[in-house]
């Protein structure tokens, strides 16, 4: 069996004959609770989904898409006068297209902005950080963050420890889902589903290198259009993404339904699963060093004779 | 259940648990914890792929029907549905519904054969295809010979029938098109659209 080849592009035609994965268990670089992992043997190229909001007609083939090859099913909601559907991100919907309607101050032009929301796969993942649950979120050295479903305890830290608010816990399984960049499909050397189906190239995926430099073109032209704040959203906070965004606005992304503009893990889980951590394993250790030279040195209380009889003399003067 | 578990058993039995955990944070509770990553496997794997036509619109993207088991046997079972790169109208991309061809496979309220719902009745029920069309070329003949205007206001001749309208389906080619709107043209049908506006 040859081994598949690493990802290019989302656009081709998945292999339906019998492929070695191309991710493979020494690739993982970073496993939640756990701090022995083997040094990588070598390095994957890293991936990235880079996603033009300015391209983006809202049609949601992404969502479809997602659906499908995820074989998800998100129940059927009522509309509350947006287009945003579901209302938010679900255990059966890791990608979703947020609408918001922005007036521009400087134009007065209405703006429809609209943004596909999912997992940013950080290279810095605070999700894997806050995760107490051995395996249950590991880091590929492509970039790929993904949740290990037989080890998660649905305990929901990754939750607090997400900068973007991502992950969502089944309430049917009580366990933790996302977005997985598509991690079956890219093991065999394909790109996401979402990626694939977008009808306007907003979507695109490939090495993060390439993206970047897609970016720079898709921004050059977007300044031409009178965007002048057009850039790309890799935000370094949490060391940069393998989902980035070009915004025709990206000096304010908050106006792209709540992006945060200097997102980074929650001082709580960074000082609970790192100095807190480390000062209270330095505890126990210390208490075990502490409780075996006790028990060494430490004697048990002995009872002298003189002990003995004092006590004997109480009891008799007690007794009448 | 009784336990016979003195004060001191107890003790012992807690800081032994004690212990056991905080070895484990330690870092030496790996050793059996490190195993292989788990990627969900490729679905695609093995399956058929047949290339079509998206039956949703007009523009007629190509697709791959992925399916288990021989369609020879009647056993074939799709498993995913994706948009054909090689395709030269979508390249690879769907829309929405295109995306989400699968469903429409699978839908419960999928209509696999001719219904007929007769006067007065209050359900569908089926009935055959020839039967069906037969039915349809009568109600059709009945209804042109009854409301065909051949003659305009002004006394021009035209080939006017109003009362009928016609829905073409939206998977084919150009060819098929153009026999279509031939053959509904000639019988002079005005109310004439394709499903792909529906």
């Amino acid at each position: 069996m040859t081994t598949a080849p690493e990802p290019l592009t989302a656009a081709s035609n998945p292999p339906v004959e019998p492929l070695e994965s191309n991710l493979l268990p020494s690739d993982v670089i970073r496993r939640s609770a756990t701090t022995d992992l083997p040094e990588p043997t070598r390095q994957l190229t890293k991936v990235a989904k880079l996603i033009d909001v300015s391209r983006c007609i809202g049609c949601k083939a992404c969502q479809s898409a997602c659906i499908e090859w995820n074989d998800t099913h998100p129940a059927i909601e009522e509309n509350v006068g947006s287009y945003t559907n579901p209302h938010d991100l679900t255990p059966e919907m890791f990608t979703l297209m947020r609408f918001t309607e922005w007036e521009n101050p400087e134009t007065n032009n209405l703006e429809w902005l609209i943004r596909k929301d999912g997992c940013m796969h950080c290279e810095d993942p605070g999700c894997l950080k806050a995760c107490p649950a051995p395996g249950a979120i590991v880091q590929y050295s492509n970039g790929i963050v993904d949740f290990i479903h037989e080890n998660c305890i649905g305990c929901g830290y990754c939750i607090s420890g997400c900068p973007f608010d991502i992950p969502r816990i089944s309430k049917v399984t009580n366990v933790a889902y996302k977005c997985t960049l598509c991690v079956d499909r890219v093991a065999v050397g394909q790109g996401p589903a979402c990626a694939k189906a977008c009808p306007t190239e907003c979507i695109t995926f490939g090495p993060k290198e390439e993206m970047q430099a897609f970016a720079e073109e898709r921004i050059a032209e977007l300044k031409t259009r009178g965007f002048e704040n057009a850039g790309l959203y890799d935000p370094q906070g949490v060391g940069g993404t393998h989902v980035m965004y070009v915004l025709q606005h990206a000096d304010k992304p908050e106006i792209y339904a709540d992006l945060p503009a200097d997102p980074r893990i929650s001082p709580v889980v960074e000082a609970w699963k790192g100095v807190t951590k480390t000062v209270g394993l330095a505890a126990i250790g210390v208490m075990a060093v502490g409780a075996a030279l006790h028990g060494f040195f430490g004697r048990p209380n002995e009872v002298t004779g003189r002990d003995r009889e004092e006590a004997q003399r109480l009891v008799d003067e007690e007794r009448p | 259940m009784n336990v016979d578990l003195s004060r001191r058993g107890f003790l012992k039995l807690s800081g032994a648990g004690v212990a056991a955990t905080s070895l484990g944070a330690l870092g030496f509770g790996e050793a059996e914890a490190a195993e292989a990553a788990h990627v969900r496997a490729f679905k695609l794997t093995t399956t058929t792929e047949t290339r079509n036509t998206c039956t949703y619109c007009s523009v007629a993207c190509g697709i791959i029907i992925y399916s288990k088991g021989d369609v020879r046997d009647g056993n074939a079972d799709i498993v995913h549905i994706e948009g054909d790169v090689d395709h030269p109208t979508n390249r690879g991309t769907l829309c929405p519904k295109g995306a989400a061809l699968k469903s429409y496979v699978k839908s419960e309220t999928r209509l696999t054969q001719p219904m007929l719902r007769a006067a007065g009745s209050s359900k569908f029920e089926p009935i055959t295809w020839d039967a069906a069309l037969d039915k349809i070329a009568r109600a059709m003949k009945d209804d042109r010979d009854a409301n065909f205007i051949t003659h305009n206001d002004a006394g021009v001749p035209v080939n006017r029938w109003t009362t009928t309208g016609f829905l073409a389906a939206s998977a084919t080619t150009n060819e098929t098109a153009w026999a279509t709107t031939k053959v509904v043209k000639a019988l002079g049908i005005a109310g004439f659209d394709n499903q792909a506006r529906v």
